[in-house]
């Protein structure tokens, strides 16, 4: 009984990154989640003559960029070992906010600002309980859920604000050039900026350090609360966006917006090789992930599958990935 | 010290039902009080549940989905052999509800996949396999036999069985954590698990059977909620395991495992109970209640993290300033249950 002790002490303070096998699984997590997309992409094809149309495909990324945009932020957050579960709400306070400001006889430019300004806030305040005061995010966000969407609530009740300017329905509506949607251009860019932030910059370096061992990243001279502070803001201000693009694209702001979406976004992140327990995950495999519940949504939205059917696969989906990796090192342990 | 943090919020609850009855009397009267009781029931009995998962560092995503689950079978079960007694309806809810218990249980202890991740996909799969079996078709009150509908409201002792059901389980899990071996291994296996492997227990069986009892508890619960409410749909209970978790937390129950009571986890479902029932008497809309318990959610971590100041992490807040100390906790707390 006395090995599990020293495994547990030893995942937990030696990167899981300088393991060698580790670091071929992870290599190979991205490829596995290409395969998994290029198997669904010909089992759609088969399975439907209205998948390949491009204004179809194109209308189905509607159902993923919006969640991807917050997907990414929400990935850097939990590779430093926290997590958000109110970005949902955050939508809902700042829909709601978009709308209380449309009342006053707010124009396009400024609604956008509001929108933003609220995701910031709120990501703040999350941001401010967990990184200053040192609280468990995962407690904190819960409460943050009931209260933003609680607001939402207060102000909204049983009504629902609507009426938003032609102008503002661009962000959701709006086409770049043939059937490239705004959405898909704003998702592209969140995907390249989150990506090299991640990747390529010093404080992505910090956010894997945090996530494999706060008190040593601490020592090595890294502000890990600042860290987790920008975190919280950017994932407040990406679901700020997110509720900029899904506003103007359903027109309309009820208080139950986007109920339930952390769970889809934490999944979406989780499903993209992403550490639930910190330190490990990439950009890219929250790319490929969102486009694989993107097309398995649209897939079997096509084939008459009710949505709740879809969330059996999904909910399947997320426990075999990550089980399978696990069970099949076992195994290889096992056979040497 | 947990003793003081549990009066301090029986206090709270006492002067929230004090408030409330400044404005409307009868709101203190034992027969409301009673009243308040019986509609927490069902809160009570799952964050019970809820606690011995959270005391074992893990958590239960799945606790609403489990009793919508179960809810519906033993609808369709009754909808289709009117005759099948309460009894065995009641012992076959807690057995189905203690299996699915079992599966995240399983899922946690042999695949060794984190808690939270396990209990996500339980949650939508668990809620979908209710879409499945019933095609999206609702039990109604007509098809159930009236047994199976008045068994919860039908009274012992003047008091209504759904409550006693309450009772016996505050009972039974103040018991079994205090006393049995068992239970006292949960606040070892989440309060340090490597010194509990060293004491000689399993935490990976520990935590497989704090989810076996919070998905019986959750299958007790599914009876209840559906006889009570005298409906069976999809979207039983929907949202309602974050409500669970809020009793826990502002019970004081840590979400790094191993710290709370069974009194607090009660008084913080109570707590939940009292605002809902307050709301309308006191003619705020009850679209506040939402924004109240998130309120109280971050109120009482914050009070939370304050009592929780062990001993174990001084010499870390005398090397460094004390947020270190803080950084170290809240990441264990997300770090959760990884040691399968």
């Amino acid at each position: 009984m006395n090995e599990p002790v020293v495994n547990e002490s030893v995942q937990r303070m030696i990167p899981q990154r300088s393991q060698g096998s580790f670091r071929r699984l992870a290599g190979s997590w991205e490829t596995l989640l290409i395969f998994i997309a290029v198997a669904i992409f010909f089992i759609n094809v088969q399975a439907s003559p209205y998948f390949l149309d491009p204004w179809n495909l194109s209308d189905a990324t509607f159902n993923f960029t919006e969640k991807a945009m917050i997907a990414f932020a929400m990935a850097l957050l939990i590779v430093s070992g926290e997590i958000d579960l109110s970005v949902a709400s955050i939508i809902a306070l700042a829909s709601t906010a978009m709308g209380f400001a449309l009342q006053l006889g707010a124009d396009t430019p400024l609604l956008v600002l509001v929108g933003l300004g609220t995701g910031l806030l709120c990501g703040a305040f999350n941001g401010l309980l967990v990184a200053s005061l040192g609280l468990p995010s995962i407690v904190v966000t819960i409460g943050t859920l009931s209260l933003f969407r609680g607001i939402a609530y207060i102000v909204l009740g049983d009504q629902a604000y609507s009426g938003y300017p032609d102008s503002f329905a661009f962000f959701g509506q709006g086409y770049v050039w043939w059937v490239i949607t705004f959405e898909m251009v704003l998702f592209a860019v969140a995907a390249l900026v989150f990506g090299l932030l991640l990747h390529r910059t010093g404080f992505g370096r910090a956010v894997y350090a945090i996530g494999n061992n706060p008190t040593a990243a601490l020592f090595s001279g890294i502000r890990v609360p600042r860290v987790k502070f920008l975190l919280f803001l950017m994932t407040g201000v990406m679901a700020g966006v997110a509720a900029v693009c899904l506003t103007s694209r359903l027109g309309s702001t009820r208080p139950s917006i986007a109920f339930g979406w952390e769970l889809e976004i934490v999944t979406m992140v989780v499903l993209g090789g992403v550490n639930i327990l910190g330190g490990a995950g990439t950009i890219p495999g929250v790319v490929l992930a969102a486009i694989i519940m993107g097309m398995v949504t649209f897939g079997f939205g096509l084939l008459n599958v009710p949505g709740i059917v879809m969330s059996i696969f999904i909910g399947l989906l997320l426990i075999l990935v990550i089980a399978l990796p696990k069970v099949l090192a076992a195994a290889a342990a096992r056979l040497k | 010290m947990s003793h003081s943090r549990d009066v301090l919020l029986g206090l709270a609850v006492i002067v929230l039902v004090g408030v409330v009855s400044l404005r409307f009397p009868g709101f203190a009267a034992p027969g409301s009080l009673a009243g308040v009781f019986n509609d927490s029931a069902i809160l009570i009995i799952l964050a019970l549940g809820q606690m011995a998962v959270i005391l074992t560092r893990c958590i239960d995503l799945s606790m609403a989905s489990n009793l919508a689950l179960v809810g519906m079978i033993t609808a369709m079960i009754n909808a289709s052999f009117p005759a099948f007694p309460i009894a065995g309806l009641i012992v076959l809810a807690i057995l189905i509800g203690g299996l699915l218990g079992g599966i995240n249980g399983l899922l946690v202890w042999k695949a060794g996949i984190p808690p939270i991740v396990v209990t996500l996909g339980t949650l939508t799969i668990f809620r979908g396999l209710i879409f499945v079996l019933t095609d999206g078709q609702w039990v109604n009150a007509h098809e159930m036999s009236a047994s199976y509908k008045a068994f919860p409201r039908a009274e012992f002792l003047s008091t209504p069985v759904l409550s006693w059901f309450a009772v016996l389980t505050i009972i039974g899990m103040a018991v079994f954590l205090t006393r049995a071996p068992a239970g006292r291994a949960m606040y070892a296996a989440g309060g340090n698990p490597n010194a509990a492997v060293y004491a000689g227990i399993d935490t990976g069986k520990t935590r497989a059977l704090a989810f076996v009892i919070a998905g019986g508890l959750a299958g007790l619960s599914g009876y209840l909620w559906v006889s009570r409410y005298a409906v069976a749909y999809v979207d039983v209970a929907g949202g309602f395991e974050l409500d669970v978790i809020a009793a826990c937390v502002i019970g004081g129950i840590s979400i790094a495992g191993g710290v709370g009571t069974v009194v607090g986890c009660v008084l913080g479902a109570l707590f939940l109970g009292v605002i809902k029932n307050a709301l309308p008497v006191v003619n705020i809309s009850p679209f506040w209640q939402l924004a109240i318990s998130g309120a109280a959610i971050i109120i009482a971590v914050i009070l939370n993290a304050r009592a929780e100041k062990r001993p174990g992490r001084l010499i870390l807040e005398r090397a460094v300033a004390a947020p270190v100390a803080n950084v170290s906790r809240s990441s264990a707390a997300q770090r959760g249950a990884d040691s399968a």
